[in-house]
């Protein structure tokens, strides 16, 4: 495969991305584009290399020390993955969402508006406006309306992931970048999140991580194949799902169904 | 055999049982025993002249505790200074920013040192920082110092108490799990900004718990604090003169203490004292980190 | 904004990684400077002899009183505890094993407990001493330092016991073992490793400590033979011999100070070990 360029419609390029944990060859090669205001599923078994894949777009790498990354990610022409400059700048473009709901140990408004008060704004109207704009996008604001100074911790687990998305929105970025949100939630909550998303893709670019096949069906607009650190397929969920290419796609779609 | 075994089930009960409650009433029949010891003092002097007379002259039978008591506290406060960045900072680098590697060395070692004898370290004092504190630290402040003196209490029962704080500090900074901090940095902060926000800010009651055990720990530490820090009566501000904390009263004068009438009474009711500022400064501090730990 | 931000962050690491190397550094130093300055003075008649005539102004013999010392009141005090500590833990563990409030509010009263200083103690068993009618002997020493380290046993077992699964009690008490058959022959089994460390970091503090042993143990220049012979122990042979005026006698207090340390280093070094293949078969 050719070195991938950015193109207009791609919000994110990954070009001859490596990542290594020592001797260990975590992620192996991989280049890929994130389409604009699409789903992206990054699909594939656990411990194939998602989640890693998925900390390289935000930089999130930078914490394990042990790791050593090499290759290119673009958005739009910056090379995010190798220049050391305002690397918060580049963090704020990407909201993160993981796999167990992390609220901070104050408020509920504080949770929404620690974004805000990161980014210097100190306008107390300004912020009240932005709590309430973004609670309402993730339906929370109705549920939480009366007790905003409550700690986060006292929400239900779904609701905490609400939040935590609400909180990820307020600071305004381009991309979602969601690993496995729903893998602690309950049926109900997963519904809801999974209802945001498709709700959302109007005005986001969101990059989903699941090893759940149906909700990759019910979710995806471009699926990338993962197993083993490599990307085994990507393109259309029609293409991937009804015509497998790979002995490793269709071994995961007879034990996903 | 089925009545043998509930015989035993019986008798192993009881055993257990009263193994629980002697130690749990420990502090209370410490507490009792000192106390008696100490009541014939009270129909002498009121226990507000004890404390906060400094008239010390044991054998006219005047006990006056306050060179004592502002002798450890000093020591004390002291010592909380040093430990006070030390420790903070010191856990926040070796549970957010060291390698794994460094912390991983780091924790056991920490952990053996807490478990060094007081005596080690008044060794070390009396072999390191005596030396330095007349030599080279009292001249640079102008003035002169026999070595034996607050300062040099204070550096050792900081030395003495930053592996036993610093050991409670990683514990309670080590359970922020990595999700926090990813949260935090992909909002667009930076390390120190989410260090500050979910290490520091969400931790409050954890951090004043490991620095008020060890206050209290640093209050009550005899031998170490007693082989350097000069143990003259004496109130005074300046950190160079000695002082004599409470233990180390207790400590030093158990000899004499049935020789003066009332000697004994006065050194119980200064142990007294020690348990009962310990005891408090133990079970608020406890409570705190068993209620947080709950959460 | 930004730049501030960014120089808030530099200075910030920056101070808690000098202090964080130079603790290191310090630390590292105190142990160097006991281990050089007593390794210098130590010889085997330091381990292997007594005090003879003249020893506290430079003449010959060694600590072996006070090595016996503490060991003796260190092995009796960590009996005792085990005495009362084991079972007061295993009760915690499997009598009150529904009673979660229970269990924390006592593990709360040891916790406390742990802080109280050992002067207190010393000075506790001091006045049971008068009380008694005893003098400063082995004994003493051995009750006063027993009072101390058993709640420290208690505590450390506990943690390790609490860790042990329900479902083996109740697999035991299932087969028909009645709950203290249950506490002594299953659970106590299960947690034996966790008792081990428990013993030794409780014997580590026993011997370790010099205030509770004060006025309770005494100080003589034999080995004693029996419980109501006053007893030297290594703290106070250190406290005392640093206080000389003689410089060889000072030199034998760091020599005294290296045997102490070795004694820590070797038990806290063996409870980690036991911690860690505990851990270990835990994991299986």
């Amino acid at each position: 495969m050719s070195p991938l360029t950015p193109t207009d419609s791609n919000v994110l390029t990954v070009s001859h991305l490596n990542v290594y944990a020592g001797d260990h060859h975590i992620l192996r090669d991989i280049n890929l584009e994130i389409p604009s205001n699409r789903i992206t599923v990054l699909l594939g078994p656990s411990g194939c290399g998602k989640t890693t894949l998925l900390k390289c777009m935000n930089k999130l790498t930078d914490l394990y020390k042990e790791l050593k990354v090499s290759g290119n990610i673009y958005i739009g022409n910056d090379d995010i993955l190798n220049t050391t400059h305002n690397i918060p700048a580049i963090r704020q473009k990407m909201g993160l969402l993981s796999q167990r709901p992390y609220p901070l140990p104050v408020s509920i408004y504080k949770n929404v508006a620690y974004g805000l008060k990161i980014k210097g704004i100190r306008d107390r109207k300004l912020i009240d406006f932005s709590v309430e704009k973004h609670l309402r996008e993730v339906g929370l604001w109705d549920e939480v309306k009366n007790r905003l100074n409550a700690p986060a911790t006292s929400l239900s687990i779904g609701q905490q992931q609400r939040l935590c998305l609400a909180r990820g929105l307020a600071v305004k970025p381009a991309i979602i970048l969601a690993d496995e949100p729903t893998s602690a939630l309950d049926p109900i909550s997963s519904k809801i999140i999974e209802h945001l998303f498709r709700e959302m893709k109007r005005h986001y670019t969101i990059v989903l991580v699941t090893h759940v096949l149906r909700q990759a069906i019910r979710l995806a607009d471009h699926v990338i194949f993962m197993c083993d650190g490599r990307i085994v397929e990507q393109g259309s969920p029609s293409d991937l799902f009804s015509h497998p290419q790979s002995d490793e796609l269709r071994a995961y779609l007879i034990d996903g169904n | 055999m089925l009545l043998k075994r509930i015989l035993a089930d019986k008798a192993n009960g009881l055993w257990m049982i009263t193994s629980l409650v002697t130690i749990l009433a420990l502090p209370l029949v410490i507490g009792t025993g000192l106390y008696l010891k100490a009541s014939p003092l009270f129909d002498q002097q009121s226990f507000f002249s004890l404390v906060f007379s400094a008239d010390w002259a044991p054998s006219e039978g005047r006990f006056g505790f306050r060179p004592y008591i502002t002798g450890s506290l000093y020591v004390t406060l002291l010592s909380f200074l040093f430990t006070l960045p030390v420790c903070l900072l010191s856990a926040i680098y070796l549970t957010q920013f060291s390698s794994q590697w460094l912390i991983r060395t780091m924790h056991p070692v920490i952990d053996v040192l807490a478990g060094l004898p007081s005596v080690i370290y008044g060794v070390w004092g009396v072999l390191i920082v005596v030396p330095l504190v007349a030599g080279n630290i009292a001249p640079a402040f102008g003035t002169s110092s026999a070595g034996y003196s607050i300062l040099s209490g204070g550096i050792v029962l900081a030395i003495m108490c930053i592996p036993y704080i610093l050991n409670m500090l990683i514990e309670v900074f080590r359970t922020v799990p990595a999700g926090l901090i990813e949260a935090s940095l992909s909002m667009g902060a930076t390390r120190w900004e989410s260090v500050k926000h979910v290490v520091i800010r969400g931790n409050y009651p954890g951090i004043i718990s490991a620095y008020g055990l060890g206050i209290a720990k640093a209050f009550g530490e005899t031998i170490a604090v007693m082989m350097v820090v000069g143990n003259v009566v004496k109130v005074s501000g300046n950190p160079f003169d000695a002082a004599y904390p409470l233990p180390a009263l207790i400590a030093n004068n158990y000899g004499e203490m049935l020789s003066i009438p009332m000697y004994d009474s006065a050194l119980m009711f200064a142990a007294f004292l020690l348990l009962i500022i310990i005891l408090i400064f133990n079970m608020i501090f406890r409570y705190l980190i068993h209620k947080t730990r709950k959460q | 904004m930004r730049r501030i931000k960014i120089i808030e962050e530099k200075i910030f690491v920056f101070l808690s990684a000098f202090m964080t190397y130079s603790l290191i550094l310090v630390l590292m130093f105190i142990i160097g400077v006991v281990f050089v300055k007593g390794f210098n003075a130590l010889n085997p008649d330091m381990i292997l002899k007594t005090p003879r005539g003249g020893y506290y102004y430079g003449g010959e013999g060694g600590v072996l009183n006070a090595i016996a010392g503490s060991l003796y009141i260190a092995v009796g005090a960590t009996l005792i505890a085990i005495f009362i500590g084991l079972p007061a833990a295993l009760y915690i563990n499997v009598q009150l094993i529904r009673h979660r409030k229970t269990q924390n509010t006592i593990r709360y009263f040891l916790d406390a407990l742990w802080g109280i200083p050992s002067i207190v103690y010393g000075a506790f068993g001091f006045t049971l001493m008068l009380f008694f009618g005893m003098n400063a002997s082995l004994l003493a020493g051995i009750i006063t330092v027993a009072l101390l380290i058993s709640p420290i046993m208690v505590r450390t077992f506990d943690e390790v016991l609490s860790t042990i699964p329900r479902g083996l009690y109740e697999a035991s008490l299932a087969l028909g073992s009645t709950r203290t058959e249950t506490a002594f022959k299953v659970i106590f089994r299960q947690g034996f490793p966790g008792f081990i460390t428990a013993v030794l970091l409780s014997f580590g503090r026993g011997i370790g400590d010099a205030a509770s042993v004060l006025f309770t143990a005494g100080y003589t220049d034999n080995v004693p033979v029996n419980l109501d012979e006053p007893a030297a122990t290594l703290p106070l042979a250190i406290f005392f011999q640093l206080g000389s005026p003689i410089p060889e006698v000072r030199e034998r207090a760091f020599a005294s100070a290296v045997i102490l340390t070795l004694i820590i280093l070797l038990l806290s070094f063996s409870a980690r070990f036991m911690a860690k293949k505990y851990s270990r078969t835990n994991l299986r």
